[in-house]
């Protein structure tokens, strides 16, 4: 093996070098910040049932949200579970009072609830805490969604 | 390999001839189908939303109390100068909006008299032709729809409409003056729009689906009633059809073919 020219200053340089470029990682070991868990309200408690099963919400609410924001201004399905425009149709012409009041409409039909479908005005009817059921979790993974820059948050007292 | 001239007059010749034969078979075996994209659903497979204004009975106090309806209701702005302003439904000058009909002897009611105008919901919309991204398309019961998330602010559509019907957000609408927006937005069931979008009126989709009217005819029902009138125009015995067979209606520039579903008994 040839002889290395100022070994030692090197290779101490290199270790000094790397330890630097590491000591973020040392610097913050165990310290990783824990994934925040929603907040459920009162409300939504109380109400013991999402539109769609808790661990599907949890993996896929943004496409359920993306699926909604095309069939209601598309496809003018406005309500979970309407296939097509007959169930409205017929629901309307049973006169069932299923659209009185703007916020949260929901028809009882028995064993399965019927949703508008809207972010506004049902999802955030529940779950009012949007600082604490939605954003913390999207700081968390860096994401800054832009439904907000339209759909109007509510204001939150607590 | 170069082509000489002969070769390349041959192939150029060929090509025209072949092109022309291919327009030409599909006009004869499938006559009407190119031109048939731009039609839209016939009256017999469903609703057309329409509107009929009675320009009899409408004054500015009733115009003025539907454009503040419909705008508190879709949370539209005042940004405070005409150059950025929007507008979903608004008073415009009979000259401004029948240019061609005004003359100097007009009866000096229609001359000075203020229109309610909004978008027509064309039966033939140039807007939606233009549209790369499809955010604006004709539904099939005639509302000439909106998708706020795929509008990419490219203003073909605005362009396109011979109507002046729609507005772009110049800015964020939630960064409006305050002083001429206290409390905006004023409808928390609405959303806004974004900087960068097109909007116009929606004929109410929004409440139509609800079974309820759209705003400004519930606006002006609180004052005067038949003044705005909307209804299906495919039921021969709904209130458009009514109101349009007694009396005499005229529309916004019938000439270019776009066909307006907003009707002025005058």
């Amino acid at each position: 093996m040839r002889k290395m020219y100022d070994g030692g200053k090197i290779i101490a340089g290199l270790i000094i070098g790397v330890g630097l470029l590491m000591s973020p990682f040392f610097f913050n070991l165990g310290k990783a910040a824990k994934a925040p868990t929603p907040e459920l309200t009162e409300k939504a408690r109380e109400a013991g049932q999402c539109v769609a099963p808790k661990p599907y919400m949890q993996t896929w609410h943004m496409q359920l949200l993306d699926e909604w924001r095309h069939t209601v201004v598309r496809e003018e399905l406005r309500y979970t579970g309407e296939e097509s425009g007959d169930l409205l149709t017929r629901l309307l012409s049973d006169k069932r009072a299923i659209l009185s009041g703007n916020t949260g409409d929901f028809y009882d039909g028995g064993a399965e609830k019927i949703y508008y479908k809207s972010l506004q005005t049902t999802c955030l009817d529940c779950h009012d805490n949007k600082s604490k059921f939605c954003d913390q979790c999207h700081e968390y993974v860096g994401l800054t969604p832009y439904c907000w820059d339209c759909h109007i948050e509510p204001k939150e007292t607590m | 390999m170069g082509m000489d001239r002969r070769n390349f007059l041959k192939v150029a010749g060929l090509s025209t001839l072949l092109a022309a034969g291919g327009k030409a078979a599909v006009d004869i075996l499938a006559p009407g189908d190119l031109e048939a994209s731009m039609k839209s659903v016939p009256l017999s497979e469903g609703k057309r939303w329409a509107m009929v204004i009675d320009m009899r009975h409408l004054n500015e106090e009733i115009m003025d109390a539907c454009t503040a309806a419909c705008h508190r209701e879709h949370n539209v702005p005042d940004v405070g100068n005409t150059k950025n302003e929007i507008k979903w439904i608004w008073k415009e000058k009979y000259e401004h909006i029948f240019p061609g009909q005004q003359h100097e002897y007009a009866s000096e009611k229609y001359k000075d008299q203020f229109f309610l105008i909004t978008c027509n919901h064309c039966t033939n919309p140039p807007c939606c032709r233009v549209c790369p991204t499809r955010a604006t398309w004709q539904r099939s019961d005639g509302v000439v729809m909106m998708d706020m998330h795929r509008c990419i602010g490219c203003r073909f559509c605005m362009a396109a409409c011979p109507f002046g019907a729609r507005s772009f957000n110049y800015g964020d609408p939630r960064k409006a003056p305050e002083d001429l927006n206290p409390d905006f937005p004023p409808n928390p069931d609405y959303p806004t729009r974004s900087k960068g979008v097109v909007e116009k009126c929606t004929f109410c989709a929004e409440r139509i689906a609800k079974g309820m009217m759209p705003a400004c005819v519930e606006a002006a029902d609180t004052i005067k009633e038949d003044v705005l009138i909307f209804g299906d125009l495919s039921n021969p015995d709904s209130r458009v059809r009514k109101a349009l067979r007694a009396n005499y209606s005229i529309r916004r520039k019938p000439e270019l073919g776009t066909e307006p579903n907003v009707f002025y008994i005058v």
